[in-house]
C-alpha cells in the first residue's frame, strides 16, 4: 500500500484508466504539458501523448461541449474544469445536453463524460475560487454528483466515474488535496501521510457510486456531511465529547438513503453540514429525506450548519466557513434540544 | 461622425405592408466564383466567404467550376428527396392544424440544404442537425412512418413520448438527437470530429445552425476548438434571413457575411447559394474532402429563405411582408432544379406532377400506418412507467420508487 495525497490518488486513477482503456482521454485548461494547476494530470501527456491529454482553450462550455461529442463517438472523456467557480459557462451543455441525451434519444445516444472540478473554500481563494455549487448539479437529473473526502475514496470513486456510462460531475474539495483539515485555521496544516485514508493501493480498485460511508461511528448524534466537512465533523466530535456518527455522503445524487436512515434511527438526532450556502442547499434535501423516513425516531429538530447566505468573502473566510467552532456549536445545539 | 455616441438598431428592409427589398443581399453570377484546390492555403480562400458560389443560372443552366456534373439519375434523386421533404411538411402542417399533433416545423424553401449535403456526405459521416434538417433523417433512412410516430408520441415513437414533435434522432443513420436548445450541437460535432481523428478514422462530422443561433456562445466555442485542433468538421450556417421575427442583421449579419465568421481563426468560409442543390453539393463535397485529408474545418453559409412560419406556433404575417418569399432573388430550390432538369431535356411538368402525386400517396399511406400505433386521442398508448427509464444507464432506487408511486396514483390507490 502506498501513501498518497488526494492529488496523487486522482492522478493515479487517470493513469490506471488511461492504461486500461485507450478510449479514455483528458481535456481541460493547463492539463497537458503543465499537468494542471493542482497537478492532478501531471505526467499524463508525456506518457499518453498529446492526442489523449489535450490542453484546451479557456472556454468551459467548449470543453464540455466537445467532450460530449467525443463521448458520442466512443471516447470516454475526463474533462477538468479548473475551478468549480468557472463551471457556469458550461452549465447549459451539462443540463440541456449531457444530462438529457440518453433520455431524449431513448438510450440510443449517450456520452460518458466525467467532469472533474476542484471546489470549496478554506484556501483564501475569495469568492471566485471557493464556491461549493454541488446542490445546483445534484438537482439536475441525468447526471451523478460525487464528492470524495479522502485519497482512497477519490481514486476509487474517480475510477468508478470514468467507467460509468452515466455523466458524472466529480467535485474535489481542494482544501483537503494535501491533507485533512479539522476546521481550525490556527492549527498547522497536516498531511495525508499519517491518515488511514491516505493509504491507497497503487493498482486498480473501485469505490462504488451511490454508497455513503460511515466515516466515524457513534451513538448519540448523526452528522451527515461530505467533502472537507467530514474531517471538521470528526474533529468536532472529539472537541465536544459527543459520540457522533459521521456519515460521508460521497455520492450526492443518486443518494444512499438507507445508510443515512439507519444511522439517524439509531441515534435519534441529526445535524447536516455543508460549506455551501444554506438556503435551497443540498442540506435541505437531506433534511426532507431524514424527517420523512425518521420522523418518529427523532428526539430533536434536525439542524443545519452551512455557509452563510452571502457570496464567499475573502477577508472573513473564517467567520464564513463552517469550521470547528461552528460545527461544535451545531452539535451542542442539537444535543441540548429535548 | 456624430458628436455623441449612438446605437444602431438593426431593422429589416421591409415589414408587413411594405415592399420586399433584398437589395442588401450581395449576389454573384452563376459560375463566377473560382474553385480552389482542396489543399489551397486558408489565406488564399478568403474571397470565398464574401462571394456566392452558384451553379444554376437564371436561365436554368448549370455553369462554372463548381458544377458537379450530375447525371439525370442524380438530379432526380435530389429532386425526389426535396419534394418528399416538402410534401411531408405540407401534410404534417395540416395534421397539426387539425389538432392531431401538438407542434410542427417546416423546412419550406430550405430543402436543398439537407438533401444536397446528405448526398455529398458519406454514410459514416456524423450529422449534428438543427430542427429544420428533417431532410437529413429522410435521406439517411428514417421512414416517414417513424417520423410521424415521433410527432404523435405514440407506441412506435423513437423518443418514447419524451420529446416535442420533430426532435428526431437516428443512431443507425448517424444523425444526432435534435435539441431544442439552439447551437448546442455545434461543439458536439467538433468533439465528435476530434474523436474521429484521435481514433485515426476518416469519418467527418457536420453540423447546422441558423443565422440567429450564430450569436450563441456554442457557435464561437465550436469555431475556436475546430480551428485550434483543425478538426475534420463542416460547420454550416443556414442563413434563411429570419430568426422567428428578427432578421439576420439582429444576429450580426449586416456588415460581414456569416461565412466570414471563421476568418479571424483561420477557418475558410464559403458563401453558397442555399437554394441551388448543385452548388451546395459541390461546396460540401469540397469541404468534406479537405477535412478528410487533414485540411481542417470549413464554415459554409447557405443563403436561403425561410419560406414558411418559424413553427406552427408562429405567425410571420405579423413581422414580415406576406409576399416576401416571392421576391427572394434566389427563388425556390425545388423549382430551380426542376426547371434545370426540364432545360436539360429529361424532365417535364407532367413528370413533375406525377412525382408529386406519387409522393403524396406515399405520405398518406405512411400517415394511415402511423396512426395504427396510436394518436393523441386513441390508443394504443405508451406505458407511462417508461418515463423513468433512460435517465441513467440503470434506473436508480429513487426513480424506481417514484415509478411505483406514479403507477399507484394512476390506478387510484
Amino acid at each position: 500500500m502506498a501513501q498518497m495525497n488526494m492529488i496523487e490518488a486522482i492522478r493515479s486513477a487517470h493513469d490506471i484508466m488511461m492504461d486500461k482503456d485507450p478510449s479514455v482521454v483528458v481535456l481541460g485548461q493547463d492539463v497537458g504539458y503543465f499537468g494542471g494547476v493542482f497537478r492532478c494530470t501531471d505526467g499524463l501527456q508525456r506518457k499518453f501523448g498529446e492526442h489523449r491529454v489535450i490542453d484546451a482553450p479557456i472556454a468551459e462550455g467548449g470543453i464540455i461541449g466537445t467532450a460530449i461529442g467525443m463521448g458520442v463517438n466512443g471516447l470516454r472523456p475526463v474533462a477538468e474544469i479548473q475551478f468549480a467557480d468557472y463551471i457556469y459557462p458550461g452549465f447549459d451543455q451539462i443540463v440541456s445536453e449531457l444530462a438529457r441525451l440518453r433520455y431524449r434519444s431513448s438510450g440510443e445516444f449517450f456520452s460518458p463524460v466525467t467532469i472533474r472540478t476542484p471546489c470549496g473554500g478554506g484556501i483564501r481563494g475569495g469568492q471566485t475560487h471557493s464556491q461549493s455549487p454541488e446542490a445546483i448539479f445534484a438537482h439536475v437529473t441525468g447526471i451523478k454528483t460525487v464528492m470524495p473526502s479522502n485519497p482512497y475514496d477519490a481514486k476509487g470513486l474517480l475510477i468508478s466515474a470514468i467507467e460509468s456510462d452515466d455523466p458524472i460531475v466529480f467535485f474535489e474539495p481542494k482544501r483537503i488535496y494535501h491533507g485533512p483539515f479539522d476546521g481550525d485555521p490556527e492549527k498547522p496544516a497536516v498531511s495525508w501521510n499519517s491518515h488511514p485514508k491516505g493509504e491507497v493501493p497503487e493498482g486498480y480498485y473501485t469505490v462504488p457510486l451511490g454508497h455513503a460511508d460511515i466515516a466515524h461511528p457513534g451513538e448519540e448524534l448523526t452528522i451527515i456531511t461530505y467533502g472537507t466537512l467530514v474531517h471538521v465533523a470528526i474533529a468536532a466530535t472529539k472537541e465536544t465529547g459527543v459520540d457522533c456518527e459521521v456519515i460521508d455522503v460521497r455520492t450526492l445524487a443518486p443518494l444512499d438513503v438507507a445508510t443515512l436512515v439507519a444511522s439517524v434511527k439509531k441515534t435519534g438526532r441529526c445535524l447536516i453540514a455543508h460549506e455551501a450556502t444554506r438556503f435551497g442547499g443540498y442540506g435541505a434535501e437531506l433534511v426532507a429525506t431524514v424527517q420523512k423516513e425518521c420522523f418518529y425516531h427523532l428526539e430533536a429538530p434536525i439542524s443545519r450548519v452551512a455557509g452563510w447566505d452571502t457570496p464567499y468573502p475573502h477577508a472573513f473566510e473564517w467567520q464564513y466557513f463552517p469550521g470547528l467552532k461552528r460545527m461544535s456549536a451545531g452539535i451542542r445545539k442539537v444535543m441540548e434540544a429535548q | 461622425m456624430n458628436k455623441k455616441s449612438r446605437l444602431q438598431i438593426p431593422r429589416p428592409t421591409a415589414r408587413p405592408g411594405e415592399k420586399p427589398d433584398f437589395s442588401y443581399l450581395d449576389l454573384a453570377a452563376a459560375g463566377s466564383v473560382d474553385k480552389p484546390a482542396i489543399d489551397a492555403r486558408t489565406r488564399d480562400l478568403e474571397h470565398l466567404s464574401s462571394g456566392l458560389v452558384r451553379v444554376l443560372d437564371d436561365d436554368h443552366n448549370a455553369k462554372g467550376p463548381w458544377n458537379p456534373g450530375f447525371d439525370p439519375a442524380q438530379l432526380q434523386v435530389g429532386l425526389r428527396w426535396m419534394l418528399l421533404n416538402r410534401v411531408f411538411d405540407e401534410r404534417m402542417w395540416q395534421i397539426q392544424r387539425q389538432g392531431r399533433i401538438s407542434f410542427y416545423m417546416q423546412a419550406t424553401g430550405e430543402e436543398a440544404v439537407s438533401i444536397a449535403q446528405a448526398m455529398a456526405l458519406r454514410p459514416g459521416d456524423m450529422c449534428f442537425p438543427s430542427y429544420r434538417n428533417q431532410g437529413l433523417f429522410m435521406y439517411r433512412g428514417v421512414t416517414l412512418v417513424d417520423m410521424m410516430c415521433q410527432c404523435l408520441s405514440n407506441t412506435r415513437d423513437m423518443c418514447l413520448g419524451r420529446q416535442l414533435p420533430i426532435m428526431y434522432h437516428s443512431k443507425s443513420g448517424n444523425v444526432f438527437s435534435i435539441s431544442g436548445n439552439l447551437g448546442t450541437q455545434y461543439p458536439h460535432a467538433v468533439g465528435w470530429a476530434m474523436a474521429s481523428a484521435i481514433k485515426g478514422e476518416d469519418h467527418i462530422a457536420a453540423s447546422w445552425v441558423g443565422d440567429g443561433s450564430t450569436a450563441e456562445a456554442d457557435f464561437h466555442h465550436a469555431l475556436t476548438f475546430a480551428a485550434v485542433y483543425q478538426a475534420p468538421v463542416i460547420l454550416n450556417v443556414v442563413n434563411n434571413q429570419w430568426a422567428i421575427s428578427t432578421f439576420q442583421g439582429t444576429a450580426g449579419g449586416q456588415r460581414r457575411p456569416f461565412a466570414a465568421r471563421g476568418l479571424g481563426l483561420g477557418i475558410p468560409g464559403i458563401r453558397v447559394d442555399g437554394n441551388d442543390l448543385l452548388a451546395i453539393y459541390a461546396v460540401t463535397l469540397w469541404a468534406a474532402d479537405r477535412a478528410r485529408r487533414g485540411g481542417g474545418p470549413t464554415l459554409i453559409e447557405l443563403v436561403t429563405y425561410r419560406g414558411g412560419a418559424h413553427s406552427t406556433s408562429d405567425d410571420p404575417t405579423k413581422y414580415r411582408p406576406k409576399d416576401e418569399w416571392a421576391s427572394f432573388p434566389l427563388g425556390d430550390p425545388i423549382e430551380r432544379l426542376k426547371q434545370h432538369m426540364i432545360a436539360e431535356g429529361h424532365w417535364s411538368d407532367t413528370k413533375h406532377e406525377s412525382l408529386i402525386d406519387e409522393l403524396r400517396t406515399e405520405v398518406t399511406a405512411a400517415w394511415k400506418e402511423a396512426q395504427k400505433h396510436g394518436t393523441m386521442t386513441e390508443g394504443p398508448w405508451l406505458d407511462p412507467g417508461t418515463m423513468f427509464e433512460d435517465v441513467y444507464a440503470e434506473t436508480p432506487n429513487n426513480l424506481e420508487s417514484q415509478r411505483r408511486r406514479m403507477l399507484e396514483i394512476e390506478k387510484g390507490e
